[in-house]
């Protein structure tokens, strides 16, 4: 059974988070990987940098795997996600699932990514064009935060 | 009693800080510490944020105790 979360600040190796979920009983496993695009909302991008509350993000992806891993079935599920100065084509996050059959492990997978993004505490900044910096704010509220 | 509350990324750059000791009287919630560093900067604290206190998301009505890890968190982006 393979169940763990990471935060890392060197380049991911995705195929080595693959790897880890392989298993003789697992028929399909799901790499899902995120990567840091040349654009948002229409504005060229050139890199992003990724910080986070460390200990918390990494009991939360662990949180996360685990919940993935009993709702699916006994998935296997591994998350790794990248924080520090990442450019464009950088894999931020890296999310391995396997299971003995396929739809078990692409629900593993599309669960451990929304809630990454719904719950991990991290935070990016893109860099521009122009040198500006700015921070991401997915909910489009600028610097006000509803009650989630 | 003493937390330590600690901000990040626009939260530590509106405020001009990523972490603070608050001074606070026994049994004090998590709205009293915000009313108390929404007091001291001039830099507004969205109405709402998410907080966490040792490491766990909680709720402002929370109880807080000496040694408490008070975190700030503004919008969640990873992924």
């Amino acid at each position: 059974m393979t169940v763990r979360a990471s935060l890392v600040t060197e380049p991911i190796d995705t195929r080595e988070v693959l790897r880890e979920v392989e298993s003789p009983g697992h028929g399909a496993a799901i790499l899902f990987v995120g990567f840091v695009r040349d654009v948002n909302d229409g504005k060229p991008v050139h890199g992003i940098d990724y910080t986070a509350y460390e200990a918390m993000a990494e009991r939360e992806m662990t949180a996360i795997a685990t919940e993935s891993a009993e709702r699916y079935s006994g998935s296997f599920v591994v998350i790794v996600h990248r924080i520090g100065e990442l450019s464009v084509g950088d894999a931020s996050v890296a999310i391995a699932t396997s299971h003995a059959h396929r739809d078990m492990a692409y629900s593993a997978s599309r669960y451990a990514i929304e809630q990454v993004k719904a719950r991990v505490p991290i935070w990016k900044r893109e860099h521009y064009s122009d040198g500006t910096r700015e921070w991401v704010d997915p909910t489009g509220k600028a610097d006000r935060v509803g009650s989630a | 009693m003493t937390v330590t509350v600690l901000l990040f990324a626009s939260y530590a750059e509106s405020l001009g800080t990523s972490s603070l000791s608050l001074e606070l009287p026994e049994g004090a919630r998590v709205e009293d510490a915000l009313r108390t560093i929404r007091a001291r900067s001039v830099s507004a604290l969205p109405p709402k944020p998410l907080i966490a206190v040792n490491q766990v998301y909680a709720r402002v009505s929370d109880a807080l105790r000496a040694g408490d890890e008070l975190a700030i968190i503004p919008p969640v982006a990873g992924g």
